[in-house]
C-alpha cells in the first residue's frame, strides 16, 4: 500500500512540468485551460446556432417541412447512445481518480464502442437523406407537401438542410476527434500513465466528451422535434 | 466518508458511482419525455418544453458529469461567460431581424 | 535590484542552446516571441508593399498603374495581411508573449507547447493565405462580404478564408494561454491589484480572442462551404441572407479592432508611467476600462451595417451602444494625461511614440463617434473618411504602440540598446508621415471620395498626392528601425537589466533573461508602478 503510494507519487512527479510549482497548480491550470477551450467551442457552434435562429424565425414553414424528413427514432436512439457513452466516460474518469487503471481502460473502451455506435446510426441517417436528395447543392430536390402553405419555397427548406448538415456534420467531426482522444487515453492507460495523483488528460478528454454530448442534447430537439407538424 | 468532502489536493472530487447512474437514468427519462411530448400538439408550448428539457439535461451533464458542482468558482465564471456571450450573439442579432418588419420602407 | 549585471557570458535564453532545431521546437515563451517577431515583420513588409502600390496608383486620377481588378486584389491583400497576420498578433504574440510571463513572475506561459502550436498555426494560416495570393489573389476586401465572396468573385476566396480560419485558431490559443497564465501563474504576492496594466490589457484582449474568434472561424468556414457546395446560407438567390454574414463577421471584427488596440494601450500605460516616474493615475480605472472595452466592444458591431439594410430600430440601438464604448477609451486617455501631469518626463523614443499614440488615437476615437452617429454615417460610410478613421486608430494607435513597446523592451529582449538619436528621428518621421498620409483622407472622405476605387475625379488629386507623399515619409520611418534594430544586435551598447530604471518584475532579471526567467521565484510585496520608492537615478542611457 505504502510502497504503491510512493510509486504513484513518482509517476506524478515525472508528469510535473518544470514551470509549475506543484501538481495542484498543474492540475487546476490544465482543467481551467480545458474549460476555456470549451468556451471557445461554444462560440464556434454559436455561429451556427445564430444562423439557425435567424432562418427558423424567417422560414418557419420551410423548417417544419424539412424536419418532417427527420427520423425521430434514429435521432432519439442516438441521443440515448450518447448519454450512455457519457455515463461510461464519467465512470472511466472516476476509475482513474480511484487508481483503477484496468477498470478505466474497460470503461473507456465501452465509451469508444458507443461513440462508433453513434456515428454508425448517423451514417444510416445521412445515407437516407442523401438518396432522397436532401443534400444541399445542385442535386437537392424537395417536394413541398404542405397544402396549408403551398408557397413554401423549396429553397428555404434547402437552407434547413444546409444547417442540418453543417451542424450535425461539425458535431460528428467532434465525435471522431473525441474517439481518437479516448483511444489515446486507452493506450496511455495501458502503459500505466495515470494515477490518482496524475490524471489530467483523462479528466480533460472527459470534459470534451461530455461537451460534445451537450451539443447534441440541443441539436436533437432543434433539428428533429420542435418543428414537428401536428394534426395535419 | 472522506471521499465526499471538498478536496483541494491533487486528487479532485470523486463522486459516488451511484450518483452518475442516477443522473444517467434521469437523462434517459428526459429524452423519452421530450420525444413523447413532441408527438402531442400543445402549440407553441412544444418548443418551450423541448428547450426546457434540453436545458435541464444540459445542466445535469455540466454539473455532475463535468463536475462543475465541485469545481472552482473560476470554472463557474467561465461557463457563465460562455452562456452570456452566446446570448449576446443571438439576442443582438435578433434585434435586427425581429424589428425589420416594424418599418415598411427604410427610413420611415 | 535583485539581480545585478553579471558577466556578458551569463547564460540566457538566446545562447543556452543553438541550432535551428532548438528554435523550431522551443517551448520557451521568449523564443516563441522572437519567432513571431520575425514572421510578423515579414508580413508587415509584404502588407506595406501592397500599401505602397495602392498609394502609387492613387498618385494620378486615372487608373493607369494597375487595372481595377489588380487594384481590388491589392487592397484586399493589404487588408488581410495587415489585420489578420500583422496587427492582431503584433503586440500580444510578440511583446505579450515575451513580457507577460516575466511580468507575472512565471517561468513560462501556462501551456508552453500550446504556445508553440499557436505559432505553427499562424505560419500554416499565413502560408495558406499567401498561396492563395500568389496563385491569383483575392478581391473581396478583407471583409469577405457575401454574396460577392461566395458567388461572384472569381478569385481564390476559399484559400484566403481557410488561411484566416487556421490563423484564427492560433489567435484563440494565444488568448487562452494568456487568460490561464494570468489567472494561474502569478508569483506569490502579485495580486490582481498589483498586476501591471499591460497584463490587464492583454487579459482583456484575450477575452476577445477567445470569445470572438471562434465566430469568425465558423463564418469563414460557411463562406468556404457555400462557395464550394452552393449551400445558400448567405446567397440571396438561394433564399439566404447576406446581412447575416455581416452580423456574424462584425460580431468578431468589431471586437477585433479593440483586440488590436487594447494590448497597445497596455504598452502605453507602462511607458507613460515609466517616463513620467509616476504611478499610473487611477490605476483601477485604467485596469477596469480595459475589461469594459472588451465587454462593450461586443455590443456595437452593427454600426458597420447602418446602410446595409438592417432595421432602423436596431441601428438606433447599436448607434447608442457605440457611444458607450468611447467612455472607457476616454478614461484611458484622460488617465494617461493625468499621469504625466507634474511627472518628471523624459523624452526617450518609447515616450515619443506614446505621445504619438495618445494624440492619434484620440483623433481616431473621436472620428469613430462621428461614424457611430447614424446621420453622419449615411453620408461618409464607404468613403475615405472611414479609411482615415481606422488608420488613425490602427496605425496611429496600434502600430505606434507596437513600435513604442518594441523600443521599450528591445533592451530586455536582446540585451542591447538601440541608437537613441536615430530612433527619435524615426519616431518623428513616423508621426509626420502618418499625419500627412491620413489626414487628407478625412477631407477626401468628407468631400465624398469613395473607398476601394483605383480612379478618382481630378479635383481630388492634390489631397491624394499629399497622401502618397506622406506614405513615402512613413515608409522611411519604418525602414529606419528595421536597420538600426539589426545594427544594435551587433553594435548596440549593453543594456543591463534595467536601462529605464523601471518597475516591474521583467526588469528584475538580467537582459536577455535566462531561460527560466528568474533564478528564484520572486515574491511581490509592492504595488505596481511604485516609482515613488524606485531609486531616483537618472535614466542612464540614450542621451
Ligand atoms: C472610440 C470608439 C470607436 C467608435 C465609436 C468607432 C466607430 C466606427 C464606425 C461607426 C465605423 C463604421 C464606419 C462605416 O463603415 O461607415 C468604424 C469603422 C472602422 N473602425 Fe472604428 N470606432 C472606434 C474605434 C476603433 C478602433 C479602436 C479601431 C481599431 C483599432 C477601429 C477600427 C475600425 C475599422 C477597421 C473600421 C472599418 C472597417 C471596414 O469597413 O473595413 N475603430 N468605426
Ligand atoms: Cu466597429
Amino acid at each position: 500500500m505504502a510502497t504503491s503510494d510512493i510509486g504513484d507519487i513518482q509517476v506524478a512527479e515525472r508528469a510535473l512540468q518544470h514551470h509549475f510549482a506543484d501538481m495542484e497548480q498543474q492540475r487546476d491550470t490544465s482543467s481551467f485551460g480545458m474549460w476555456m477551450f470549451l468556451l471557445t467551442e461554444i462560440m464556434f457552434f454559436g455561429g451556427l446556432f445564430c444562423a439557425y435562429l435567424v432562418y427558423r424565425a424567417s422560414y418557419y414553414h420551410a423548417f417544419v417541412e424539412g424536419s418532417q424528413k427527420m427520423n425521430i427514432t434514429l435521432g432519439a436512439t442516438n441521443t440515448a447512445v450518447l448519454i450512455c457513452s457519457s455515463l461510461t466516460m464519467a465512470l472511466g474518469v472516476r476509475a482513474a481518480q480511484m487508481g483503477k487503471p484496468k477498470l478505466m481502460v474497460i470503461l473507456l473502451l465501452i465509451t469508444i464502442v458507443f461513440g462508433f455506435g453513434f456515428l454508425g446510426i448517423k451514417a444510416v441517417e445521412y445515407h437516407e437523406h442523401w438518396v432522397n436528395h436532401e443534400f444541399p447543392g445542385p442535386s437537392f430536390h424537395f417536394e413541398t407537401g404542405d397544402p396549408a402553405h403551398p408557397a413554401t419555397d423549396p429553397q428555404h427548406t434547402e437552407i434547413y438542410f444546409s444547417l442540418y448538415w453543417a451542424m450535425t456534420g461539425l458535431h460528428a467531426l467532434h465525435m471522431v476527434i473525441g474517439i481518437g482522444l479516448v483511444a489515446w487515453l486507452v493506450i496511455a492507460g495501458l502503459m500505466g500513465a495515470y494515477t490518482p495523483h496524475y490524471y489530467n488528460p483523462v479528466e480533460n478528454v472527459g470534459l470534451y466528451w461530455h461537451f460534445v454530448d451537450l451539443v447534441w442534447i440541443y441539436l436533437f430537439p432543434m433539428l428533429y422535434l420542435i418543428s414537428k407538424k401536428h394534426g395535419g | 466518508m472522506a471521499e465526499h468532502k471538498e478536496e483541494t489536493g491533487s486528487v479532485g472530487h470523486i463522486a459516488p458511482a451511484k450518483l452518475y447512474v442516477a443522473i444517467w437514468a434521469i437523462l434517459m427519462a428526459l429524452t423519452l419525455t421530450t420525444v413523447l411530448v413532441s408527438m402531442v400538439d400543445i402549440g407553441p408550448m412544444n418548443v418551450v418544453v423541448a428547450l426546457v428539457i434540453a436545458t435541464i439535461k444540459g445542466t445535469l451533464v455540466v454539473l455532475f458529469f463535468m463536475h462543475l458542482r465541485y469545481s472552482p468558482k473560476l470554472t463557474m465564471a467561465t461557463v457563465i461567460a460562455a452562456m452570456f456571450w452566446l446570448f449576446l450573439l443571438l439576442s443582438l442579432t435578433m434585434t435586427d431581424y425581429l424589428t425589420r418588419a416594424w418599418s415598411t420602407s427604410p427610413g420611415h | 535590484m535583485a539581480t545585478a549585471v553579471q558577466t556578458v557570458e551569463r547564460e540566457n535564453y538566446l545562447n543556452s542552446n543553438y541550432g535551428i532545431k532548438s528554435w523550431l521546437l522551443t517551448t520557451d515563451h521568449k523564443r516563441i516571441a522572437v519567432l513571431y517577431l520575425i514572421s510578423i515583420t515579414a508580413m508587415f513588409w509584404l502588407g506595406g508593399f501592397f500599401a505602397m502600390m495602392i498609394r502609387l496608383e492613387l498618385l494620378t486620377p486615372a487608373g493607369d498603374l494597375v487595372s481595377s481588378d489588380t487594384y481590388n486584389k491589392l487592397f484586399t491583400m493589404h487588408g488581410i495581411i495587415m489585420v489578420f497576420f500583422f496587427l492582431i498578433p503584433a503586440v500580444p504574440a510578440v511583446i505579450g508573449n515575451f513580457v507577460v510571463p516575466l511580468m507575472v513572475g512565471a517561468k513560462d506561459m501556462a501551456f508552453p507547447r500550446v504556445n508553440l502550436l499557436s505559432w505553427y498555426l499562424y505560419m500554416a494560416g499565413a502560408i495558406t493565405a499567401l498561396t492563395a495570393m500568389v496563385t491569383g489573389g483575392v478581391d473581396t476586401g478583407w471583409t469577405f462580404y457575401t454574396p460577392f465572396s461566395t458567388t461572384y468573385s472569381n478569385t481564390h476566396v476559399i484559400g484566403a478564408a481557410i488561411g484566416i480560419f487556421i490563423a484564427g485558431f492560433s489567435s484563440i490559443l494565444t488568448g487562452l494561454n494568456f487568460i490561464v497564465t494570468i489567472h494561474r501563474m502569478r508569483a506569490p504576492g502579485l495580486t490582481w491589484r498589483r498586476l501591471p496594466l499591460f497584463c490587464w490589457s492583454n487579459y482583456a484582449a484575450a477575452i476577445i480572442m477567445v470569445l470572438g474568434t471562434p465566430v469568425i472561424a465558423i463564418t469563414l468556414l460557411l463562406v468556404a462551404l457555400e462557395r464550394a457546395f452552393h449551400i445558400g446560407i448567405f446567397d440571396p438567390r438561394l433564399g439566404g441572407d447576406p446581412i447575416l454574414f455581416q452580423h456574424l463577421f462584425w460580431f468578431y471584427s468589431h471586437p477585433a479592432v479593440y483586440l488590436m488596440i487594447l494590448p497597445g494601450m497596455g504598452v502605453i500605460s507602462e511607458i507613460v508611467a515609466c517616463f513620467s516616474r509616476k504611478r499610473v493615475f487611477g490605476y483601477e480605472f485604467v485596469a477596469l476600462a480595459s475589461i469594459a472595452i472588451a465587454v462593450f466592444g461586443f455590443l456595437v458591431w452593427a454600426h458597420h451595417m447602418f446602410v446595409a439594410g438592417i432595421s432602423v430600430y436596431a441601428a438606433l440601438v447599436f448607434s447608442l451602444l457605440s457611444y458607450l464604448v468611447a467612455i472607457p477609451s476616454a478614461v484611458k486617455v484622460f488617465n494617461w494625461t493625468a499621469t504625466m501631469y507634474k511627472g518628471s518626463i523624459s523624452y526617450n523614443t518609447p515616450m515619443l511614440y506614446a505621445f504619438g499614440f495618445i494624440g492619434l488615437f484620440t483623433v481616431g476615437g473621436l472620428t469613430g463617434i462621428f461614424l457611430a452617429s447614424l446621420g453622419i454615417d449615411v453620408h461618409v460610410h464607404d468613403t475615405y473618411f472611414v479609411i482615415a478613421h481606422f488608420h488613425y486608430v490602427m496605425v496611429g494607435g496600434g502600430v505606434m504602440a507596437y513600435m513604442a513597446g518594441l523600443h521599450f523592451w528591445w533592451p530586455k529582449m536582446t540585451g542591447k540598446m538601440y541608437p537613441e538619436a536615430w530612433a527619435k528621428l524615426s519616431a518623428l518621421l513616423v508621426f509626420v508621415g502618418f499625419n500627412t498620409t491620413f489626414f487628407p483622407q478625412f477631407i477626401l472622405g468628407y468631400m465624398g471620395s469613395p473607398r476601394r476605387y483605383h480612379a478618382y475625379p481630378p479635383e481630388f488629386q492634390v489631397l491624394n498626392v499629399l497622401s502618397t507623399a506622406g506614405a513615402s515619409i512613413l515608409a522611411v520611418g519604418y525602414v529606419l528601425p528595421m536597420i538600426y534594430f539589426l545594427w544594435s544586435l551587433r553594435y548596440g551598447k549593453d543594456a543591463g537589466p534595467n536601462p529605464w530604471n523601471a518597475t516591474g518584475l521583467e526588469w528584475m532579471t538580467s537582459s536577455p533573461p535566462p531561460t527560466h526567467n528568474f533564478d528564484e521565484t520572486p515574491v511581490v510585496t509592492w504595488e505596481a508602478y511604485d516609482y515613488e520608492h524606485q531609486p531616483q537615478e537618472e535614466i542612464t542611457v540614450g542621451h
